[in-house]
């Protein structure tokens, strides 16, 4: 996937479409991590600043919520449901499979509401059904 | 011509783009529509076409099938081995009572005017007619209960909202579906997502609020899409807006996209997450129908509640509620899940046995082998074992077997399950979620996982067993909200049981 290198302007620019919202600390740093691909440490500061909130605000939902990162994700991201259903239908045994093949591109994801045909696997935005390894590596040619 | 090839993601995530492409390429003159899901997940791709009399499906379709289909004359119902007959007619369709889901994969979700063809409209078009008293005295008729998992009667939540005075006032959807094994919120909002639009605005006239808020989770962006598509049109053509169909009434909805936290399906935490904060459950009283979000009167409710709403509205409180048993009325949205043959949506009124939806429905495992266990209610819901499949499906019978309806998902497994790794994943799960607030669930979740891994290594199995139910207790008596209340519920109901698989002896 492609971002937009980190760059403070953009960012400002951004914040500025949200100074209508009620509450924006969470869609603020949403918002970030579409552009830019991940949070960058700047912008604790520059949300705290521009809303008039703490640091503390902020780097606290930063830190509370699973899909915000602080670094660039890998080329491919490949996550996988490991909740219930899909252990169900053997997810543990994919998981391996895919950590040995596919390293770091691979995480942990919890559900995708596709458990009546799971084992589910959502590779770069697309979600894949009664995945396997096969499935995972042509999702992404 | 028209041809329909599910858009729903469930569809597409085996290939139904595919399928839809192929047809558009061997004939382009062909109008595809991008349907939902009919619910019966194990035909998907299920291909329909639309014939004199009626619809005529294809399924389960691959790209590779697609040439075959149009040698077998499939556009004037043909001969085929995929060949399945009127849909209507398909028992494990024909046997439901679709009422919520009347209108999922028949209607093309991004045309409101086939959604008004299939009695869209015609809740709120009565709504406007009635005063709000009269319009929660229908709902509070019904019997409609909250469908997200705690059960409580909608019609009570929109009254309690209604009588407060303040001039501003929230709906807030809970569409957080964080539990494996459901997928009825997100079908519903893909299939048809002006239904929840049409309930959300009846609510909104009922109790005077004229803002909307769906809390829509990440994992779902296909649900987004369609719902962001719905909410434009339905704006375009005043049924959302600020004079409603015509009328005085004002209403609008606006998406609020989660950040993937399942606590965050925990109403409180939800209207924190909402106002851009730390998803951290908060204590009630206060009540958030008195002070919600941002400290408003706010009604909450699931997907499923609020969109059956315009069916009660449309059809009346007594067509609803002659549905189900006891205080369970109406239907319920059954999801099956798992390692099973047939999954899908399933509604059907309250009270049919836990047997009849993994047997009849279901067709057993995937696998092939006999059930070993099925969970019910998500990652808080209870392991239910092969001697109580007879369970009647109700709010009222689960909770006297020993565990919740939840949302309604239904997972089940096949005899390579074990349930005490089961126990330990839900102790795992609640130690990854938990926000933090309660002691119990925070801290207790971690010890909890480590106790039943001592367990299975046998280590002072039935000194940690006690140890273990103990911690449970705690978990449930001393935490907030469900996550770390519920938690015990799959480990201790998987050690009552199954306690063949906590005896500390390698299998």
């Amino acid at each position: 996937m492609k971002f937009t290198p980190w760059s403070n302007d953009v960012a400002l620019t951004l914040l500025a479409t949200l100074r209508e919202e009620k509450g924006p600390v969470l869609m603020a740093l949403q918002l970030m991590q579409k552009e830019f691909g991940y949070v960058d440490s700047a912008c604790v500061g520059l949300i705290a600043n521009f809303f008039n909130k703490s640091r503390a605000d902020v780097h606290g939902v930063l830190t509370f919520y699973h899909d915000l990162r602080t670094t660039l994700p890998s080329e491919h991201h490949i996550a996988i449901c490991v909740a219930e259903a899909c252990q169900a239908v053997g997810v543990r045994t994919l998981q391996k499979e895919a950590k040995e093949k596919f390293g770091d591109m691979v995480s942990d994801s919890y559900c995708f509401g596709n458990c009546a045909l799971g084992p589910t696997v959502m590779v770069d935005g697309k979600l894949i059904g009664r995945a396997t390894v096969a499935k995972i590596e042509s999702a992404f040619q | 011509m028209k041809v329909f090839v599910p858009g729903d993601s469930a569809a597409i995530s085996i290939g139904a783009d595919d399928v839809a492409e192929a047809i558009a390429l061997r004939d382009p003159s062909l109008e595809i529509v991008r349907n939902g899901s009919r619910g019966a997940l194990w035909l998907e791709t299920l291909v329909e076409v639309e014939v004199p009399t009626g619809r005529i499906g294809y399924g389960p379709v691959t790209p590779e099938d697609v040439e075959s289909l149009f040698a077998a004359d499939f556009l004037t119902a043909g001969a085929h081995p995929l060949f399945l007959g009127k849909i209507d007619a398909i028992e494990w369709l024909a046997s439901q009572d679709r009422i919520t889901f009347a209108r999922v994969g028949i209607v093309d979700p991004a045309s409101l005017i086939d959604y008004e063809a299939h009695g869209g409209l015609v809740g709120l078009r009565k709504a406007l007619l009635l005063s709000s008293e009269e319009i929660i005295d229908e709902v509070t008729e019904s019997g409609l209960r909250g469908r997200g998992g705690a059960g409580f009667p909608a019609g009570l939540k929109w009254r309690t909202v209604a009588q407060t005075n303040n001039a501003e006032k929230y709906i807030c959807c809970n569409a957080d579906e964080g539990d494996s094994g459901t997928f009825a919120d997100r079908m519903l909002i893909e299939g048809d997502p002006f239904t929840l639009i049409e309930g959300m605005v009846i609510a909104g006239i009922a109790v005077g609020a004229t803002k909307g808020i769906v809390y829509l989770r990440s994992e779902y962006p296909y649900a987004i899409s369609a719902l962001q598509k719905a909410i434009s049109i339905a704006r375009a053509n005043s049924v959302l807006g600020s004079q409603i169909l015509g009328t005085s009434h004002a209403f609008d909805i606006h998406i609020r996209v989660g950040a993937g936290s399942y606590v965050c399906g925990e109403e409180t935490a939800m209207l924190e997450s909402i106002e851009g904060k730390r998803g951290v459950v908060r204590a009630k009283p206060p009540l958030p129908a008195i002070e919600g979000l941002f400290g408003l009167p706010t009604v909450i409710n699931n997907v499923l509640t609020l969109s059956t709403v315009p069916m009660i509205l449309a059809q009346s409180a007594k067509t609803y509620k002659a549905f189900g048993v006891g205080r369970s009325l109406g239907t319920q949205v059954f999801q099956l899940a798992g390692n099973v043959a047939r999954g899908g949506i399933v509604e059907k009124a309250f009270g049919i046995t836990l047997n009849e939806l993994v047997h009849t429905y279901g067709a057993g495992t995937l696998t092939g082998g006999p059930v070993r266990a099925v969970q019910i209610g998500g990652p808080l819901g209870a392991y239910f074992s092969k001697a109580q499949l007879e369970t009647s499906m109700d709010y009222e019978s689960l909770l006297a077997a020993g565990g919740m309806l939840g949302h309604g998902g239904i997972v089940v497994f096949d005899e390579s399950v074990d349930l005490a790794v089961q126990a330990k994943f839900a102790m795992e799960f609640c130690a990854f979620e938990s926000c933090g607030k309660c002691t119990p669930c925070r801290i207790g979740s971690t010890r909890g996982a480590e106790t039943i891994d001592l367990i299975i290594r046998g280590v002072k199995v039935d000194e940690n067993k006690r140890l273990l139910l103990d911690l449970c207790e705690v978990m449930t008596d001393g935490s907030l909200c469900a996550m770390g209340a519920l938690t015990p519920l799959p480990v201790k109901s998987a050690m009552i049981n199954f306690p063949e698989d906590f005896t500390g002896v390698p299998k």
